[in-house]
């Protein structure tokens, strides 16, 4: 390995970092995601059946089936959501570890509590 | 004009006639040997004279993908109503019924959805307030 190759490899993986919390902060921006995401804390699981649903009777999000989809696939590209496939249905599952960057990096940092 | 006939495609009719009347709960009406299947109808116990629910073989090729995708996405296209959709859920899972949503409060109803195991999900519900 060449000296300079770590450096480079660490470069390389704090840019991957950062692509994620772009597509973290991206995914976050539209209300019917962050709808989504609060739908699913209350019940983690859920059939797109059901999603659609929450969002029309509890939300009045009159948005397509295929509309709320795309929402989802936004959420998974951002790794917010997980959709997983349990014998012949699919459950979509929240998935929070995308968010601890922005914890660490604002709200965690030493020193705060001393304030 | 009236609703006298609704269909349900079931993957096998043997299974659907027990799972519609013993599990379920609804009653046989029709039981008629049709060449290589049956015309096998079901009543609600509660009206015996209404709507019949026809148990109808999926084996047309066009069925099983369209219900295959309608499954994937947990969408139920058959609906019954129910007094009360906790009280029947924990009925159903007593007897082992998989739901794929448990009772949600809709806004004007509260649902749930299971697996009839002949290939369909299927909505129970009751409007407003439980009534028991």
């Amino acid at each position: 390995m060449r000296p300079g190759q770590v450096a480079i490899d660490r470069q390389g993986a704090a840019c991957l970092t950062l692509a994620r919390v772009v597509d973290v902060f991206k995914a976050l921006a539209d209300p019917t995601r962050r709808t989504i995401l609060d739908e699913l804390t209350d019940r983690n699981g859920q059939t797109l059946f059901e999603l659609c649903g929450r969002l029309l009777t509890k939300h009045g999000l009159r948005s397509s089936r295929q509309a709320i989809s795309q929402h989802i696939d936004v959420l998974e590209a951002a790794g917010l959501v997980e959709t997983t496939r349990e014998g012949r249905y699919k459950f979509h599952y929240i998935n929070t570890t995308p968010l601890e960057p922005i914890a660490e990096r604002w709200i965690k940092r030493p020193g705060r509590e001393s304030r | 004009m009236r609703i006298s006939l609704a269909s349900v495609l079931v993957d096998d009719q043997d299974k659907a006639l027990r799972f519609y009347t013993e599990v379920l709960g609804f009653q046989e009406r029709h039981n008629v040997p049709i060449g290589e299947h049956r015309w096998i109808t079901v009543v609600s116990p509660e009206a015996p004279d209404g709507t019949e629910l026809v148990l109808e073989p999926d084996e047309h090729p066009a069925v099983k993908p369209f219900k295959n995708a309608l499954v994937a996405d947990g969408i139920p296209f058959t609906s019954f109503a129910v007094d009360d959709v906790h009280a029947e859920y924990e009925r159903l899972r007593g007897l082992g019924v998989r739901f794929t949503q448990e009772p949600t409060d809709m806004g004007p109803v509260t649902t749930a959805v299971l697996d009839d195991t002949c290939g369909n999900l299927i909505q129970i519900s009751h409007a407003g307030v439980a009534r028991s």
